[in-house]
């Protein structure tokens, strides 16, 4: 069967420095998700009195497998982003390696600070804990992993910037983009691209994240040095929990674009945008931004309209993921005569771990639950559904489609590694809500023994979805090297 | 509750799993794209509106009362509890069964949580513990034994060591 492949108005082809750019973006998300299992595996074995990774050890690991695993969620989705949105507009490569170069001297500075300097204050750096370790770590050491998020925000800034210019230029705004203007006026241009669409939802939101998220780091770092200038701790654990609860969902909606944009390929059906898709967008950008006091809802002192809005948020925020995007997917694939190459399974597999992350998400928002599973280890157990199930393998499926035109990862090893991958990590996610049920705190170096065997069965599940990943990693990367693009003529 | 949360979260992602399976294994089916939106839409209208009526309900149950009011008229007494790195300090550390108590939770230095394990280890109650500001969480203890407060927030180095005990007596 011959992929049916979209009209796009952009049709020059790659650059080389386009390729490289994308090449960059993709071989060191796999990498560095690598190199953040095996961290995570190791936390998970040392829970399970496998292995002895003493506390001040566990805390660095903990800190840099979660500030890890949030920054390259961005890079790889800004990845998928870029690659597709330069179909439809003008973007400039420059601004795609400046990023790429903040983002790199970022990761040195928080590498330097975790490994060096002691630096185990979380990757939440919950103020004011980076100033009180206890003699744990330094303020240079804090102050080097505080600049690091720094930069790779000012980065990320770049990169909507030129986005931003880019579709205002060719659509005449970002809410032109949103599709907003065809929302209210009924109108409904069915060419216009759900990436353009997403796009506009990724730079609205993540510019507004991006900047709370650089102010209160701004007041972290001055803190350092400056003890008497201080913030209000509940501001700052609002603007904290604002800034990463849009960044990693601006992370995932920046991959989705690969759903959009590839499973037609393989059901020969489109993917049309209608009145109810710019609804759902335009109600995701709303959402993104309201729902994060549900970060908050053990924060007695809160306003009570702010914690109802965080539970109330955080059930809306379901429907448009579940009834438009998921449901979307099941409706191309549905009675399709489906080509199941391996970029079409990842990326329904994608939709199906983003689907059930969800679920044990909104009940977690309920505040009544939340007073028993907070910080219980349910938490990584959602949202590693959506990350590791979700969001991965839509990087994966991206980059099997763009980098393996030959589809040289054969069927009988596709199978078992992505049949290892998606039970493993289901499994693997299981095992932390069970956790979670059970009462097992979440970010604590040492389990009781009572804990132990969910921590057991979670790090047989994680070797499993690590053997895998070796596979899938040391494959891209050799293709990332020896292959082209698909894009590249 | 940890029973109803996983019940739910089980059955729903049970549900969801089913209907992948089906979709998945009508998928080298062929069907004309119109047919399949047509029906698919319609079925997404009612679907909607299931959601919307279960949230509009789920909401309303769980949202009134206001879930942190719980036993507020019938508080026996207060007991404060200060948290620091890495210890906590109660004013004091016995309770008769029967008793409902308000904890006022304070902390010295960074964030903490403060949460409560009965006998049998399982979380019954929880709230944030923040430098500057007082939070209160309360509990009917109906128990006797041996409960214990472990900090859920992560303040540090020797966080997983924050642990204090509440014995609870007839």
């Amino acid at each position: 069967m011959t992929l049916t492949q979209n009209k796009y108005p952009n049709t020059h082809s790659m650059r080389p420095t386009e390729v490289l750019g994308i090449k960059l973006y993709m071989g060191t998300t796999f990498a560095v998700i690598l190199l953040m299992m095996f961290m995570g595996i190791a936390m998970r074995a040392s829970q399970a009195g496998w292995l002895n990774v003493p506390a001040d050890k566990f805390y660095q690991l903990l800190t840099m497998h979660g500030a890890g695993m949030v920054g390259i969620a961005g890079l790889g989705g800004a990845g998928v982003m870029w690659a597709f949105l330069r179909r439809y507009v003008h973007l400039n490569a420059q601004f795609l390696h400046l990023n790429y170069a903040f983002f790199m001297t970022g990761v040195l500075l928080i590498l330097g600070a975790i490994f060096i300097g002691g630096y185990s204050g979380g990757w939440t750096f919950l103020w004011p804990l980076p100033a009180k370790s206890m003699g744990v770590w330094s303020a240079n050491a804090a102050a080097a992993f505080i600049a690091g998020l720094l930069f790779i925000g000012v980065g990320f800034l770049a990169f909507y910037f030129d986005a931003a210019l880019a579709i205002t230029r060719q659509y005449g705004s970002i809410l032109h983009g949103l599709g907003l203007n065809q929302l209210i006026s009924g109108k409904i241009n069915k060419d216009h691209p759900p990436t353009v669409v997403a796009s506009s939802m990724v730079i609205i939101v993540n510019v507004v994240g991006i900047l709370v998220g650089a102010i209160v780091l701004a007041v972290t770092l001055a803190n350092l040095y400056f003890p008497e200038l201080t913030i209000n701790p509940l501001l700052a654990k609002n603007m904290i929990y604002f800034f990463g609860h849009v960044f990693i969902n601006a992370s995932i909606y920046m991959a989705v674009i690969a759903v959009y944009e590839l499973l037609p390929l393989y059901t020969g059906r489109p993917w049309k945008v209608s009145r109810v898709f710019y609804a759902a967008w335009a109600c995701v950008t709303l959402f993104v931004m309201a729902v994060y006091p549900h970060h908050l809802l053990l924060d007695g002192v809160m306003p009570k309209s702010l914690l109802a809005m965080g539970q109330i948020v955080s059930y809306l925020s379901g429907i448009p993921v579940l009834l438009v995007t998921v449901y979307g997917a099941l409706m191309l694939v549905y009675k399709a005569n489906v080509q199941w190459d391996a970029p079409a399974r990842w990326l329904l597999l994608s939709m199906f771990g983003w689907a059930i992350g969800v679920i044990p998400a909104i009940v977690d928002g309920t505040i009544h639950a939340n007073k028993v599973m907070h910080n219980t280890t349910w938490v990584p157990g959602h949202f590693h559904l959506y990350l590791l199930v979700g969001l991965l393998p839509m990087l994966i499926g991206f980059s099997l489609y763009a980098f393996d035109i030959k589809r040289g990862l054969i069927n009988t090893w596709q199978n078992v590694i992505f049949w290892a991958f998606a039970m493993g990590g289901t499994l693997f996610c299981v095992t932390f809500l069970l956790g979670g049920w059970a009462s097992v705190p979440r970010r604590w170096a040492t389990h009781w023994t009572e804990w132990m065997a969910y921590d057991r069965a979670g790090t047989v599940f994680g070797a499993l979805v690590i053997t895998a990943m070796l596979f899938i990693t040391a494959f891209i990367i050799k293709q990332l090297f020896a292959g082209r693009y698909s894009d590249e003529k | 509750m940890q029973n109803i949360a996983l019940i739910i979260s089980a059955t729903l992602m049970l549900l969801l799993t089913a209907v992948f399976a089906w979709v998945i294994a009508n998928s080298k089916k062929s069907l004309a794209f119109e047919k399949v939106a047509k029906r698919a839409y319609e079925a997404r209208i009612y679907l909607f509106l299931l959601i919307a009526v279960l949230g509009v309900v789920l909401t309303t149950l769980t949202l009134t009362p206001w879930p942190h009011d719980n036993d507020k008229d019938e508080v026996t007494r207060q007991i404060d509890v200060q948290a620091q790195q890495w210890l906590w300090t109660m004013s004091d550390d016995k309770v008769r069964v029967g008793e409902i108590i308000e904890f006022l939770l304070t902390s010295k230095d960074v964030n903490h949580g403060f949460a409560l394990y009965a006998p049998n280890n399982k979380i019954v109650a929880q709230m944030q513990v923040m430098p500057s500001l007082t939070n209160k969480v309360r509990y009917a203890f109906n128990t006797a034994g041996t409960y214990k407060i472990l900090c859920l927030e992560y303040c540090g180095l020797a966080h997983h060591g924050m642990v204090a005990e509440i014995t609870v007596t007839k």
